[in-house]
């Protein structure tokens, strides 16, 4: 099963209300199983070049690298092993080469990026994030944040300081505990997890969780999945009619067909009267 | 910087800035804020402030603490909260304004090094250690008046005051109410208020519309079927179009009309 055919990407960044420039920055490699969403921050300027890098550079080079042929006679574990390696690895190299531009440049001192990159194959998906970025996944009609935020925040959250309800009026925000690019290296947090059919997989900068609700959100991915272009512009929009006050990136992704990589016989036999 | 203002009986005593990541509250010397008054234990409660939060637990005292009235074990203080310690008042005065300051918004900043933890208020055991210590350090202690700037890498936040004056009211202007009548088939007359801020309307599966209640009013757009809705006799397009009150609408068959309630 052809990636491009099972997986259906629909993406929008839009530069808010209030800030003048758009640090978002989103790229999608639809044949290859892979999307990135980075937030800049940083420097006049420089945060969108450190998301811009960060985008680029591994939706390259996971090009370069990765082919879903090579999990043909591997294991389960053997293949998501290796897509964690791969993309473990691009991650590196992207940070890397945002910290050697930010040294280089004086323009770009400080700069760095949150980032969240999905690499879905054989029915699998591996999410590697950095920062406040966020992935969430709907299932049948629940909706789940799969990735945890790498903020002050939600430290005091876990530590138990601050509930969750109360965490939407505190004045810290804006501050995560790690992120691409600022230091020579990086811990990603990995993680693999089973996809399945008529899932929808949502990536957003904080421009949105930050000004909708996860109920809002759920609402209007149950109301809308239909139509996933226009569920992406109605989450902008949304975001935009409550203040718009960051940039807001949104990329979804729906499941239209399992992607195994060994088709069972039935498949086989299907695909040739396609 | 946030400020509490201890008063008795409308009487101000002082106004104690909160520089310390841990301000205590009590009867006796010791405390940061002494209250010498028998009604309140000798070390009755703390004050924990992170970055531009603050937080008050009350430390087991004999006759508790009290926010804006209520007993509290801990709370999260906002502007203008009022606590009770015996016959005493603390009013917590936040750094912000009342409304929604742009801080709250201010561009995302990275942690070189978090505060630490302060485990007394940490009901769960503080299980941050591997993802916080990862970072560097050049953050200085909370008690520095200049805490403010110092944990952010970026040489200074892009200037906020030129963006800043077009910004939209955090308050979301009240739209009014509004509501769809079916005139034509199996429904017809049934009346459905639009409360929330999506409403789909049609047959899912053969076509759907979805209603969005914004800021500046009801908008209608095509979800899905082949055909599109017809709007005040003329067939849509793809784009969001505006509900006039008494627009009508045609979709999978059914006749409807959108109108403001009076």
């Amino acid at each position: 099963m052809a990636l491009n055919d099972a997986l259906q990407i629909v993406s929008a960044t839009d530069p808010g209300r209030v800030r003048a420039h758009n640090e978002d920055c989103v790229e999608s490699r639809p044949e290859l199983g892979v999307v990135v969403l980075a937030d800049g921050m940083g420097g006049y300027n420089a945060g969108e070049v450190a998301s811009g890098m960060a985008t680029s550079l591994i939706a390259a080079g996971l090009s370069a690298t990765w082919t879903s042929a090579a999990l043909k006679n591997l294991d389960r574990s053997a293949a998501t092993g290796l897509a964690h390696t791969r993309v473990e690895a691009q991650v590196s190299a992207a940070n890397r080469a945002i910290f050697e531009a930010a040294q280089r440049d004086p323009h770009c001192a400080g700069m760095g990026t949150t980032l969240v990159v999905c690499l879905f194959y054989d029915n699998f998906v591996t999410v590697a994030h950095i920062g406040d970025s966020r992935l969430y996944r709907m299932r049948g009609d629940a909706l789940e944040q799969i990735t945890r935020d790498h903020s002050l925040l939600q430290e005091q959250i876990d530590a138990g300081l601050i509930s969750k309800e109360d965490a939407r009026q505190s004045h810290n925000k804006n501050l995560v505990t790690r992120a691409l690019g600022i230091d020579p290296d990086v811990d990603a947090e990995i993680h693999t997890y089973d996809v399945l059919e008529g899932d929808i997989y949502l990536l957003c900068s904080d421009g949105l969780n930050d000004m909708i609700e996860d109920d809002e959100l759920q609402m209007t991915l149950i109301a809308l999945r239909s139509n996933l272009e226009l569920t992406a512009q109605q989450l902008v929009q949304a975001a935009n009619d409550a203040g718009g006050r960051d940039n807001i990136s949104v990329m979804l992704i729906k499941v239209v067909q399992s992607f195994p990589v060994h088709l069972s016989l039935w498949a086989r036999v299907k695909s040739w009267f396609r | 910087m946030a400020k509490l203002i201890l008063s008795v009986d409308g009487t101000v005593l002082k106004e104690i800035s909160l520089m310390k990541e841990r301000t205590t509250i009590g009867r006796k010397p010791h405390n940061d804020i002494q209250v010498d008054n028998l009604a309140v234990s000798g070390e009755h409660a703390a004050i924990i402030t992170i970055l531009n939060d603050s937080f008050i637990e009350d430390l087991n005292s004999t006759n508790g603490t009290l926010v804006n009235g209520k007993p509290i074990k801990k709370h999260f203080l906002q502007n203008n909260d009022v606590i009770d310690i015996g016959k005493h008042k603390l009013k917590y005065l936040g750094e912000a304004p009342v409304q929604v300051s742009t801080q709250d918004f201010e561009k995302t900043m990275i942690i070189r090094k978090p505060p630490t933890m302060p485990a007394a208020v940490a009901s769960a055991p503080a299980s941050s250690g591997p993802s916080m210590s990862d970072t560097q350090t050049n953050m200085r202690p909370l008690a520095s008046p200049a805490h403010a700037s110092a944990h952010a890498t970026s040489p200074a936040p892009a200037p906020q005051s030129s963006t800043m004056s077009h910004a939209p009211n955090a308050a979301t202007p009240h739209v009014r109410e509004a509501a769809i009548q079916v005139l034509s088939g199996a429904a017809a007359g049934r009346t459905l208020d639009l409360v929330k801020n999506l409403t789909t309307i049609g047959k899912p599966g053969v076509q759907v519309a979805v209603v969005t209640r914004r800021p500046s009013g009801f908008f209608i757009t095509h979800v899905e079927g082949a055909t599109f809705p017809i709007l005040n006799g003329v067939l849509m397009g793809a784009q969001a179009q505006a509900l006039t009150d008494h627009a009508t609408i045609e979709i999978a068959g059914v006749k409807m009309e959108f109108f403001y309630k009076p």
